[in-house]
């Protein structure tokens, strides 16, 4: 379209003389304000680039007036809020369980730091207070796998479960479904064996009985008490840590799970260990 | 020049393919968005089944709504307005308009499938392996060259500048999308590839991508929307010139630099962190200056809002552009970052400018275009259009106002101590305190899902109703007697 500048009508403003399918163009100054706001952007930006590390360089980079760090920061952050748990972390540290719990204000305080360690790492597994998940142990039914004592439940935390730390607590189920072990109609008849031991009598125990003593018994417990010293899970109760059913029951003598536990004595330091057995241990099962 | 003309002047026959798109990609694109709310809000929504868990739906919805919805709506508008502001047809004929059309599409829906069946680069926003990256590089590439081919065969003396912004958004994606997908397969035969970049220049990367995605994809490419729709609609010139001169060319200028502030707080160096922040902080008034345009066009205007629904639409969406464009620069200060990043807030600015911008301004764009490409006398119904504006509306402010509550109490119960010095708050108490808010988010999604059914009725209705072009309305061969 040819070029005519116009007046607009409505504001009196002048167009630019452009046109496009009818639309056109007022030639209107910038705002004002928008302007000198944008130039005090400006001004904060370069004031943040002078102040602040910015401008990158062959073999490094300017680090500005301020020599402002990140890791310098956040490490002094750190060291802040650890030099204030000091004053009492040193000493959950260094005292026994029976010495923290003769100080009242002490237990409190590793209560509290045991409930959020607790909660920030454990509980994603082993559920709120401690309640388990499917696989996962309960930790507040007094059924414990490994110990329910504050020394065995630091022991347990710090090495972990099968976690591949020297010191871990080790133990193996056989998959007594393998080459030589139990035929599968063995198997079905040691399940209502265990069944049994739990109260309920389905199927056909008696048999069971039998290859219960000679395959399960030397880790579980002639009636399925379980043995901690090994981790063997208590087969007779009422808490059951890969489920209820037989059918649980079955899957298991097939082929075992395992679960692990990481040792966490790399990612909590020795006092908040000690604080979460003694949350641990309160949750209703400590020992 | 006639309507009647027996040969159409323009392509619109492509247009009205990508209107419709647009449509079908919105409710799917909003569909899956409210599954995930409801996921986020009761997991077992995802049924247990990995093609509906959360991880692998949420590219979905992301893709649906950012390419498939926004850039079908991007390729009819921008398509329709380059003809008319350039006076020429498309350049390079039907077959390579129509090839941009299926091969866009083609790209979406292998795309969606490759995430539910578990593929994915792992970078946000650009979750596709590498086969179908080469793809769209060789469907982009064919978009730039009839796009500028258009503009260069123009019959205009100046460029309207709704294309200098289609033109920025279609080179700088065709850049962004190379870079950041320069990977190696593992096989010719294997979907998997690994990027060349790795560990924090790869997080770079992925930033400059992510960050200018929002800029040139979301910002550059709707804004060219809003500079033909909105003088169009009101029927009054552009507010200045001179601010689209100096809003474009700072926005494409600071926008490219802004990407680091995604990532403060992280091994990104502080140096990198510092200068991501001072270009999104100059990058406020440049991007008002788009807001600026949008609404000061309207003076004069301002009774239009009340008969024009589709206007009453584009000038919200200004409105919440010009809110995201400042919630942003905000966020990417270093120390409200500390608080809001890896929050919901994140979520609720984002969608802020999806739903309240990007949505709104091309559900003005629907509203004016689908009656005139289809040659229908006015849209089906006002009240309905009313009733999308209302639900919709109603249904961004539940959204984003419960993410703004639960992303501040999240940041705030993150980061607070108790008197001893020990966090105050495990994580998966902040997950059970947000959730009343993300079922306030579900019910926001379901407002703005259904404001899109009764607009989807109401322009299947309009394009029912009858035409007002002649030679269709009459009996064959009569047309051409009469002309």
């Amino acid at each position: 379209m040819p070029t005519k500048i116009e007046k607009d009508s409505v504001t009196g403003h002048m167009t630019t003389g452009h046109e496009w399918d009818g639309l056109k163009e007022l030639n209107q100054p910038l705002p004002k304000w928008w302007v000198y706001i944008m130039y005090t952007t400006v001004a904060v930006s370069l004031v943040w680039i002078v102040l602040y590390p910015s401008i990158p360089g062959l073999t490094g980079y300017y680090h500005g007036m301020l020599g402002y760090s990140q890791r310098t920061k956040v490490d002094q952050d750190v060291a802040a809020v650890v030099k204030q748990r000091s004053a009492y972390m040193d000493r959950i540290k260094d005292l026994s369980y029976a010495d923290i719990r003769k100080d009242p204000q002490l237990t409190a305080i590793a209560q509290t730091a045991g409930r959020i360690a607790f909660a920030n790492n454990c509980q994603p597994c082993h559920g709120a207070g401690g309640g388990g998940n499917l696989g996962y142990p309960t930790l507040a039914a007094g059924s414990w796998l490994w110990g329910g004592t504050l020394d065995d439940i630091q022991q347990s935390v710090t090495f972990g479960i099968r976690s591949g730390h020297p010191d871990a607590r080790q133990s193996q189920m056989p998959k007594f479904s393998g080459e030589g072990m139990l035929k599968s109609a063995e198997i079905e008849q040691v399940a209502d064996w265990v069944m049994a031991l739990r109260g309920a009598k389905i199927g056909d125990p008696a048999s069971g009985q039998k290859i219960y003593a000679e395959n399960c018994a030397a880790c579980h417990g002639d009636k399925g008490e379980g043995k901690r010293d090994i981790g063997a899970p208590r087969l007779s109760g009422q808490v059951h840590l890969n489920g209820d059913s037989r059918d649980a029951v079955v899957a298991q003598i097939v082929n075992p799970r395992m679960g692990s536990m990481p040792n966490w004595n790399t990612r909590l330091d020795a006092a908040t260990i000690k604080s979460v057995a003694l949350y641990v241990h309160g949750l209703g099962g400590g020992e | 020049m006639s309507d009647l003309a027996l040969a159409p002047r323009y392509n619109d026959a492509v247009v009205k393919k990508f209107v419709i798109a647009t449509v079908f990609w919105a409710v799917v694109a909003f569909l899956v968005g409210v599954i995930l709310a409801s996921e986020l809000a009761w997991p077992s929504v995802n049924l247990g089944l990995s093609f509906t868990n959360f991880g692998r739906l949420r590219p979905v919805h992301t893709s649906a709504a950012i390419f498939a919805f926004g850039g079908s709506a991007l390729f009819g508008t921008s398509f329709y307005i380059v003809q008319r502001t350039c006076r020429v047809r498309l350049f390079g004929g039907e077959a390579l308009a129509n090839f941009i059309f299926w091969g866009y599409q083609f790209f979406i829906v292998m795309a969606a499938l490759s995430y539910v069946m578990g593929f994915s680069q792992g970078q946000e926003y650009a979750e596709p392996e590498w086969h179908l990256d080469l793809w769209l590089t060789v469907v982009w590439v064919t978009y730039g060259v009839v796009f500028i081919g258009t503009v260069f065969k123009r019959e205009e003396p100046h460029i309207y500048v709704a294309n200098w912004f289609f033109m920025a958004f279609i080179l700088t994606i065709a850049v962004l999308h190379i870079g950041n997908n320069l990977a190696v397969p593992v096989s010719l035969f294997t979907a998997k590839s690994y990027n060349v970049a790795s560990g924090v220049q790869n997080a770079m990367i992925q930033w400059w991508y992510g960050h200018n995605a929002v800029g040139f994809f979301l910002t550059a490419g709707f804004l060219g929307m809003m500079y033909y729709f909105i003088p169009k609609a009101s029927g009054r010139p552009v507010y200045s010139y001179r601010i689209s001169i100096v809003h474009f060319w700072s926005l494409v200028f600071m926008y490219i630099w802004a990407g680091p502030h995604h990532l403060h707080w992280t091994a990104l160096p502080d140096w990198t962190q510092t200068l991501g922040m001072a270009f999104s902080i100059m990058l406020w008034m440049p991007s008002w200056g788009g807001m600026i345009n949008g609404i000061m066009t309207l003076s004069g205007a301002w009774d239009k809002l009340r008969t024009d629904p589709g206007l009453r639409f584009s000038v919200t969406a200004v409105g919440f552009y010009g809110m995201a464009t400042f919630e942003g620069p905000v966020m990417s200060i270093r120390d409200v970052n500390a608080l809001s990043h890896y929050t919901d807030w994140g979520i609720g600015h984002v969608h802020s400018g999806a739903l309240g911008w990007v949505a709104f301004i091309s559900f003005g764009a629907l509203y004016y275009l689908v009656p005139v490409l289809w040659k229908r006398e006015a849209l089906y119904s006002k009240t309905l259009a009313s009733w999308h504006f209302w639900t919709a509306t109603l249904g961004i402010v539940f959204y984003i106002t419960s993410m703004w509550v639960a992303g501040i109490m999240q940041g705030l119960m993150w980061r607070a101590y108790d008197s001893f010095g020990f966090l105050q708050y495990s994580f998966s108490e902040s997950v059970s305190a947000v959730h009343p808010y993300y079922v306030i988010r579900m019910l926001g999604g379901v407002l703005f899902l259904a404001g899109m059914l009764i607009m989807v009725y109401n322009l299947i209705q309009t394009v029912r109703s009858p035409t007002t072009d002649k030679r269709e309305a009459m009996p064959a061969g009569v047309a051409l007697a009469g002309e």
